[in-house]
């Protein structure tokens, strides 16, 4: 099937504001007869369940977390961008347009990307509004510095903690109005199951993850704002608690998965320091303004201290490869450029997994202080974990899981195909193409929470007449009734290995044959290890106590379980896309010199995938993708 | 990788069913400890060893384990997030002990963060502080340009200083009469400091500082626990400047 993201026609400049009007409203009285679910309360979440309480609806939200303040948006370090344009260097919307269209290799849509490009100003004002301390300059006006991808300084920042700051506005815009009774706030809750009416999305089961019931809740329209899915890596950046899960679950209800193979690794991480490790963690990109990444040009040298290593023995590998954008080269590319390094056997530290990034120049240039006030507390962050001061000796930094650019599939009013099921910030395909520029994420979850879905939904609940908070249909019994069947499943097995084990098996296999180099062999070894590894899993795995407590085991396993499906889709999908684009590189795509090799005649669409049942082949229908405004060409930042 | 030395580790841990369970504490030991562990790949360590021996595991919460979510919450040797400068329990690193060391760890402790299991507390009553008063009450949409509201740099800073608090209660775990005085001090410094929030200063406070009583938390003897504790290093001019703000609000 050919898919239709139904996007506004006529000039771009035009096509958001056009929408806008020709959308349908909800009159202000009848707002509260509509109920909201919103699960998630990170950027996009948070901002859309504060926005649509505000507006007049009923909103439920749901997270995991003790608490909405805690989702994963919190951990963002360096920035968010916006077309301001105050620094006078020559950024517009067109721009910031442009420049992610291309920082995401052609495979993002033109209308939603130039939306986004739009309301990134008003992001920030709002954010100031809230009370968010941005930095700012002697003057009083507001900071901006440069990220990857961009030849334009465009990045707010609060600190080296933007993502924290911009939750907490975000957050404290929803805790206004769970005050003011138009949001009722589930905490500790996780979406287990999407409850799906005649065609239409109607409601969610959750498990109370103190308690252990499982509870159903029923309104007009159910958003999903739940993140990405990168913890199939089992090492990545994003927190513990990461899943797959609720995507998953509704993807096996009929929602389609788009582009699954593109995920981000992010060229600046921590390098993993032995296997009993949980996570990984990332060091802004930000520090790339200041930090020079090399590696020791000969092999012999890569055991030595790097202030033995002399500066002609050094080779700053991106200022090399790159000279237009040097340290600034997007991540997929900067992630690639280090791997090869480090497969050359060019690489530093334990394993010669790593690659220098270097202050020293910049400490030289601009002193010690500076660089502590641009950076002190990652800088602290990077002692703490390995015990190095990196005013002294250059930080060690590989590339790790980070952000999933796929997800479901949005129509422009981020629809899925199911009708009353949204979906916002990373967990949808939208904006981002191949690849992810720097300092977007936070300009997605919030654009989509504070800007688009208010608008939106309205043209959807337009539609609909108000159908109440009922759990009585039969499909509401029948989710909780297979919730509850598939938890009593998984403490039934009572295997021999662990929950962790068997994610730690998944991961590896999907960072050696499905992470920063795919190809064909890879991907089909990795077809058939998945499910046998998934076939182990439900004999052998043990999960304590039970489901009526308490039992984090129990959340695990779930995770693990839906990780251990996904995992396949996601292999199938990087096995189809037979070209290299952003994240996505097949080694049989490349160009002499490397450069991912894109076919823009055979797979300029995003791909979504239908769920046909677990062991069935699920079926790809595709969106074409057109570019009108920015010509296809191939992505040089040389 | 391997070439690090093993450590050996005594644990007591403290272990409660659920809210109505009394508990008590358990002893473990846990081996095959890296310096590069951190404190909680540590308790992972330990949690599958007890899977594996059909034990239930210790329940904890953590989230991001990179110091920056709040989630983690475990009082080490006696001193909330184990009493090193600025770090949270998920920054801590086993090379801060030794081989052979026994290690206390509890729950937060407080009337207002009843224990859900062994370590794992309800913190809700934070959100409820920030829900009586934790914001400006701007709409989304229909603000002004984002330069049209000048911020003085130092001002701007400090701002930032209250506003890096993680919302953990490491504060409140530290104090002696479980005060969430730091908490709240923070966030109402933060938005009485800058322009935007000043409109609704007084009533801010008026509303915090009751939703704080009202949540039972203690008040300030200024024993500066809190400070010490805090894994952001908030300092406790906030919470002479919440004492401040919440006078001036009288008139």
């Amino acid at each position: 099937m050919i898919l239709d993201g139904k996007c506004p026609t006529g000039p771009i400049q035009q096509s958001w504001d056009k929408h806008c009007f020709d959308l349908k409203l909800v009159n202000p009285a009848n707002k509260r007869k509509y109920n909201i679910i919103m699960v998630g309360t990170g950027l996009a979440g948070g901002a859309a369940a504060a926005s649509l309480g505000e507006l007049g609806y009923n909103v439920m939200a749901f997270c995991y977390q003790d608490s909405p303040r805690r989702a994963h948006s919190i951990a963002a370090q360096g920035g968010i961008n916006a077309a301001k344009a105050y620094p006078n260097d020559g950024d517009s919307i067109y721009r910031l347009f442009y420049d992610t269209i291309k920082g995401g290799d052609f495979r993002a849509r033109e209308a939603d990307v130039w939306r986004l490009a739009q309301v990134s100003n008003n992001i920030i004002d709002q954010c100031v509004a809230q009370g968010v301390p941005f930095a700012r300059d002697y003057a009083g006006y507001l900071d901006n510095r440069s990220f990857g991808g961009a030849q334009v300084s465009r990045t707010f920042y609060a600190r080296g903690q933007t993502g924290q700051q911009l939750l907490l506005g975000a957050y404290s815009a929803l805790s206004r109005q769970i005050k003011a009774g138009t949001v009722k706030m589930y905490n500790r809750r996780e979406m287990l199951d999407l409850v799906v009416v005649d065609g239409v999305a109607r409601g969610i089961t959750v498990r109370n993850l103190v308690t252990g019931e499982i509870e159903c809740y029923a309104a007009d329209a159910v958003c999903l704002a739940t993140g990405g899915y990168v913890n199939v890596f089992y090492l990545s950046t994003n927190a513990m608690g990461c899943s797959v899960t609720a995507q998953w679950v509704a993807h096996k209800k009929g929602a389609y998965f788009a582009n699954p193979c593109y995920t981000q690794i992010h060229p600046t991480c921590i390098p993993q320091a032995g296997d009993y490790q949980s996570k990984l963690t990332l060091m802004s990109e930000s520090l790339r303004n200041d930090g020079r990444c090399w590696v020791p040009k000969k092999k012999e040298d890569c055991g030595k201290h790097p202030s033995e290593i002399a500066e002609e023995d050094r080779d700053y590998y991106l200022e090399r490869k790159y000279p237009s954008f040097g340290n600034l080269a997007p991540r997929d590319i900067a992630s690639r450029a280090a791997k090869e390094q480090c497969d050359d056997s060019r690489g530093v530290g334990p394993g010669g997994r790593g690659v220098y990034l270097d202050f020293s120049s910049a400490i030289n240039r601009v002193g010690e202080s500076t660089i502590k006030e641009r950076y002190g507390n990652l800088f602290e962050m990077y002692e703490k974990i390995t015990d190095e001061n990196a005013y002294k000796r250059p930080m060690r930094m590989y590339p790790a899981p980070h952000y999933s650019m796929g997800g479901l599939w949005v129509d422009y009013n981020l629809m899925s195909n199911i009708p009353g099921l949204f979906v916002l910030g990373e967990a949808n395909f939208s904006v981002h193409g191949a690849n992810r520029l720097g300092a977007s994420a936070l300009m997605q979850g919030l654009a989509d929470g504070y800007f688009v879905i208010p608008y939106t939904i309205g043209g959807y609940l337009a539609g609909v007449k108000p159908s109440g908070t009922s759990t009585d249909a039969a499909e509401f019994k029948k989710s909780m009734e297979d919730v509850n069947a598939n938890a009593n499943k998984l403490l039934n097995v009572n295997g021999k290995k662990t929950v962790t084990e068997f994610m730690r098996e998944l991961g590896g296999l999907m960072w050696e044959n499905c992470g920063m180099a795919r190809s064909d062999a890879s991907l089909k070894e990795n077809l058939k290890k998945i499910p046998a590894l998934r076939e182990e899993f439900w004999q052998n795995v043990k999960v304590t106590g039970t489901g009526a407590e308490f039992n984090q085991q129990l959340e695990n396993a779930g995770r693990t379980a839906d990780f251990l499906e996904f995992a396949e889709l996601m292999c199938r999908d990087a096995l189809h896309r037979e070209e290299s684009c952003g994240g996505h590189f097949r080694v049989e795509h490349q160009y002499d010199d490397g450069e991912a090799k894109r076919n823009d005649a055979d797979f300029c669409y995003a791909g979504a995938w239908e769920f046909k049942g677990l062991n069935n082949e699920p079926e790809l229908h595709k969106e074409p993708l057109k570019f009108e405004n920015v010509h296809l060409a191939v992505r040089s930042y040389k | 990788m391997s070439d690090h030395k093993t450590m050996t580790i005594n644990l007591v841990v403290w272990r409660q069913k659920n809210a109505n369970d009394p508990g008590k504490y358990e002893n473990y030991t846990v081996n095959g400890i890296t310096e590069h562990h951190s404190f909680l790949e540590m308790m992972d360590v330990l949690n599958e060893d007890l899977i594996k021996t059909g034990k239930d595991p210790v329940a904890f919460d953590h989230d991001c384990r990179e110091g920056i979510c709040g989630m983690c919450s475990q009082v080490v040797n006696g001193m909330p997030h184990g009493g090193q400068d600025r770090t949270t329990v998920c920054q801590l690193h086993m090379r801060k002990f030794h081989d052979g060391d026994t290690i206390y760890i509890d729950p937060w402790r407080a009337k207002a963060f009843p224990i859900v299991k062994d370590l794992v507390v309800d913190r809700e009553a934070l959100d409820t502080i920030i829900q009586a008063g934790g914001y400006t009450s701007c709409h989304t949409g229909g603000v002004p340009d984002g330069n049209a509201i000048l911020i003085a740099k130092p001002v701007a800073d400090e701002a930032m200083d209250a506003a890096e608090c993680i919302g953990c209660g490491a504060c409140v775990a530290g104090c002696p009469n479980s005060a969430a005085m730091l908490f709240t001090g923070a966030k109402v410094s933060q938005l009485a400091v800058l322009p935007q929030g000043k409109t609704e200063a007084k009533q801010r406070v008026k509303s915090m500082v009751n939703a704080m009583k009202e949540c039972g938390f203690g008040n300030c003897t200024n024993h500066y626990e809190c400070q010490v504790s805090c894994p952001k290093g908030i300092n406790v001019k906030f919470i002479a400047r919440m004492n401040r703000e919440y006078l001036k609000a009288q008139f």
